[in-house]
């Protein structure tokens, strides 16, 4: 993150994100696949680290291999294989979806993971419970823990979709757009940009 | 690890001023500009640096003055164009780069040794 000074001279904290080019690498519809989307390829791969497979898919859309795919649907304009999708499907102002996996938080606690308030008091017999989650049920009735019942575990690393976040700048040499805010996921990690309208 | 190219292009992009160098004890005079409705004025804030954080045109700041009995800081980010000039009139002799412990400090006791020049 870093951030841009706007025209009234408001500090935006804001991210910087290499949106493009992409190539369209397949075209799903109706007809064989039962759903109409595009498939889009980014960032270039070396082809000894691609498989056979994969080789013959980017060779359809006579482009070479790539790094990250993601299939979009609701595109209004038809795409065939092959073309390129530059920072120009973008609208400077306009609101955008940036949909990314969350940084991994590792085995977290309630407090860290769920917000639990924790324990409030030092003293009162506490000496070692300042971060437990307290009773997770009653006794004989149910006899069990309920499921879904918040307790410790695993935390980030999730699928996470932050919407509306403002298109700040676009930069087309670069194919480059400033987005306002933060994004999910750690530096130099994939989001996938969504719009609706 | 170095900073990622792309976020080093765009705060290329942002203009910082030339300033004189100044370090945390040194005592500033930041003139800045205030908009009023549609009118702009400059305002002075003169006190004692406090820290300067981070790098690049996102660094900031921070500055303390004593305004009657009451203390007042401000954080300035260096790249902000409503930042118009700042002088240094005091050079300190402080041995930290943030000298938060000055907070505490009234009276007699909130002295910096100045460096002569």
């Amino acid at each position: 993150m870093t951030s841009v000074y706007d025209e009234n001279g408001k500090n935006i904290p804001c991210t910087v994100i290499q949106a493009g080019p992409c190539i369209v690498t397949q075209v799903r519809t109706k007809e064989t696949d039962g759903y109409e989307a595009i498939q889009l390829a980014f960032e270039e791969k070396k082809e000894k680290h691609t498989t056979k497979a994969l080789q013959g898919h980017f060779k359809k859309a006579k482009t070479t291999p790539k790094r990250f795919v993601a299939e979009f649907t609701r595109f209004e304009e038809k795409k065939n294989y092959g073309d390129v999708l530059t920072v120009d499907v973008f609208v400077e102002g306009e609101y955008i979806d940036v949909v990314g996996t969350s940084k991994g938080k590792g085995f977290q606690g309630v407090v860290k993971r769920y917000n639990f308030k924790g324990v409030n008091d030092a003293t009162h017999g506490q000496h070692n419970r300042m971060r437990a989650p307290g009773s997770i049920g009653a006794s004989s009735y149910p006899s069990r823990v309920f499921k879904g019942m918040r307790m410790a575990g695993r935390m980030g690393g999730n699928r996470v979709k932050l919407i509306n976040l403002q298109v700040v700048k676009i930069i087309p040499e670069k194919d480059v757009i400033i987005v306002k805010g933060a994004v999910p996921g750690p530096n130099n990690s994939y989001v996938k940009i969504e719009r609706w309208s | 690890m170095g900073k990622n190219e792309l976020i080093k292009m765009v705060e290329d992009t942002v203009a910082v001023k030339d300033f004189p160098k100044f370090k945390a004890g040194d005592t500033i005079t930041v003139t800045y500009k205030i908009k009023e409705g549609s009118k702009e004025r400059l305002q002075k804030f003169q006190g004692v640096v406090l820290q300067r954080v981070g790098g690049g045109p996102t660094a900031t700041f921070t500055i303390r003055k004593i305004s009657g009995n009451v203390g007042v800081e401000r954080i300035f980010p260096i790249s902000s164009p409503f930042l118009e000039e700042i002088v240094v009139n005091k050079v300190g002799v402080v041995r930290r780069a943030r000298i938060f412990y000055f907070r505490n400090l009234r009276g007699k006791k909130a002295r910096i040794k100045e460096k002569r020049m």
